[in-house]
């Protein structure tokens, strides 16, 4: 017990730090912007690995929630006036009841279906973004008033960064809690076993709709505060390829390892940077890493580096 | 180790020793067709509380389809389940579970994502505060309950001849642990009815004594077991009472004794004398 207490501080603290001297280290706004890219990304990846990695569900569709979120706070503060904060609850609140609404029936599916079906949603989604053009934008998108509590207006990198670094503490903090409890248990049963979960009392489907519930309602929030930083939206940020990204940065960055997803996402944000040259050819160089992953460290970058170490296991 | 006195005794006398408990659950008509082929077929019988009463039967002789259609993982195609007085028939097995039924596999259901404690854990599913917010923020009485749950859990291996494995990852564990693992995992859901589905298949004689001990261990604190196995030894030798299937129709049922002598039996065991 102590020592798990331990693994568990140690890492947020370890990732507190990082979080609070990076801006020290980083020259300028751009690459700050970088930063704060990937923070959204990891404040998805970590929802989403609860439901790849630690409960064994696939999700292609969670773009399309970050883009509910992200739409949400774009209409409700542009066209309706709302504040930023109400606007993002009720972006949350939606998406939570879509994703309870739809995990129903497609969550007693299984492998390839629930991947088809999750698909699906994510391009519904796409679509009616593109096409409520009088709402939307459409293609070519819509503007994000900035984001104001209390008076204060959150304005340009430096904010937001700490905003976003925050944000991703505490959204790292509540999975690591959570694989750490009864339920978190009942979630990894889900994935080790269905039916010996259900025959010790797991009610396998209400555990199944939790978690996509909830890595639902955390892409939502990511694509809120999001459209608010970014001040710019376009269904791109919701489409499949963006679903295929996210579910690449949290099995290559660790499947089950809260840590891992964070990794990943910082990754593979970071690369297509780095390697501008492949710009055009991004997609492509997405899927190689998806499949070299799959094939020389199934268990990701993160559980594979771990395993390498000999004292310490599992991060 | 404290064991039913009437188990030591040759099984005769224990018919005539032991108390009948009430019935704990009765199967009424029971059948199931997989594609208009029945593997179990208008079966009916009784399990008396406090016994283990095993189920024996050729291979494709229905006892798995059997323990399937009892703990709800299929839906009976006609008959009745009764379990402590209420018809549960077709009834989701974690439903079951919460009522005081749980089981083990013959084709082992781990976790292998987790350790072999977090897999006893599991097990206590149904004691725990298993809701969201307490666990996503980590509520002191949550934090409380988990360590007893999982000090628990710790004994219960230590029970099961465990010990040194409380610290492995599931995964690292050799076969005969892993069905002691599903025991321990069932028994920490603290059920009425046990089902155990051949705990000792694979085992070598050693694994196989530990195995029967362990279910006369847990016999002994009030447990009714349903044990379907193969090894006629360890049948034989723990078995108040034995319901014998062949082709999903129940063949005989009594004491060891009058099982082992009964005809049928021997002819659905050996092929029958032209």
């Amino acid at each position: 017990m102590n020592a798990l207490l331990h693994g568990r501080l140690t890492g947020l603290l370890a990732l507190g730090a990082v979080i609070a001297v990076l801006p020290a280290v980083l020259p300028n706004n751009f690459y700050l912007d970088i930063a704060i890219l990937a923070g959204f990304n990891a404040v998805v990846c970590v929802g989403l690995n609860l439901l790849i990695g630690y409960a064994g569900q696939i999700s292609l569709g969670h773009a399309g929630f970050f883009g509910i979120g992200a739409y949400a706070s774009g209409v409700l503060v542009g066209a309706y006036g709302w504040p930023p904060l109400l606007a993002l609850l009720a972006g949350a609140l939606f998406v939570g009841l879509l994703a309870f609404l739809v995990a129903k029936p497609i969550l007693r599916l299984k492998g390839h279906y629930l991947a088809m079906a999750t698909l699906g949603i994510g391009i519904i989604v796409s679509i009616v973004l593109r096409t409520e053009s009088g709402l939307t934008g459409g293609p070519d998108g819509m503007m994000v008033e900035p984001f104001r509590i209390f008076g204060v207006e959150l304005y340009g990198e430096k904010v937001w960064y700490w905003v976003v670094g925050v944000l991703l503490v505490g959204v790292v903090w509540l999975s690591l809690n959570l694989i750490d409890s009864p339920m978190g248990r009942a979630l990894r049963a889900v994935h080790g076993s269905e039916v010996a979960a259900e025959v010790v009392g797991v009610d396998t489907a209400r555990f199944k709709v939790l978690v996509f519930v909830l890595s639902a309602v955390f892409a939502s929030v990511a694509g809120s505060l999001f459209a608010h930083y970014a001040g710019l939206i376009t269904p791109a940020k919701a489409d499949f390829f963006k679903s295929i990204e996210l579910v690449t940065m949290v099995v290559f960055g660790g499947m089950a390892s809260t840590f891992g997803a964070v990794v990943g996402a910082v990754v593979l944000t970071l690369l297509p940077q780095a390697l501008t040259v492949f710009q055009d050819y991004q997609q492509i160089v997405l899927g190689g890493i998806l499949m070299a992953t799959m094939v020389f460290m199934p268990k990701g970058l993160l559980p594979t580096l771990a395993a390498l170490l000999p004292a310490r296991r599992r991060a | 180790m404290k064991m039913l006195a009437t188990t030591e005794l040759s099984p005769d006398t224990t018919a005539q020793a032991r108390r009948v408990g009430p019935p704990i659950l009765t199967v009424e008509h029971l059948s199931r067709e997989f594609g208009g082929v029945l593997a179990i077929g208008d079966l009916s019988f009784t399990i008396a509380a406090g016994d283990i009463h095993s189920i024996i039967g050729p291979n494709g002789a229905g006892k798995t389809t059997l323990f399937n259609l009892v703990t709800g993982v299929y839906k009976p195609s006609g008959g009745r389940v009764l379990f402590d007085g209420a018809d549960v028939s077709g009834m989701a097995p974690y439903r079951l579970a919460a009522r005081g039924m749980s089981r083990t596999f013959q084709n082992l259901q781990i976790f292998f994502n987790m350790t072999a404690l977090e897999n006893v854990m599991v097990g206590r599913h149904l004691h725990l505060n298993t809701r969201l917010l307490p666990a996503l923020f980590r509520f002191p009485s949550l934090v409380r309950k988990d360590r007893e749950a999982k000090e628990r859990a710790a004994r219960l291996m230590t029970e099961v001849g465990l010990e040194k494995y409380i610290d492995a990852d599931a995964a690292s564990m050799p076969y005969g642990a892993l069905k002691r693992l599903e025991i321990a995992r069932a028994l920490a859901s603290e059920p009425k009815l046990l089902l155990l589905d051949e705990p000792a298949a694979g085992l070598n004689a050693t694994e196989s004594r530990e195995i029967d001990a362990v279910i006369k261990r847990v016999a002994a604190t009030g447990v009714t077991i349903v044990l379907v196995e193969h090894d006629m030894k360890m049948v034989m030798g723990i078995s108040h009472r034995i319901t014998a299937l062949n082709q999903g129709r129940m063949l005989a049922e009594g004491t060891p004794q009058e099982v082992a002598a009964n005809p049928d039996v021997i002819a659905a065991y050996l092929g029958a004398a032209p």
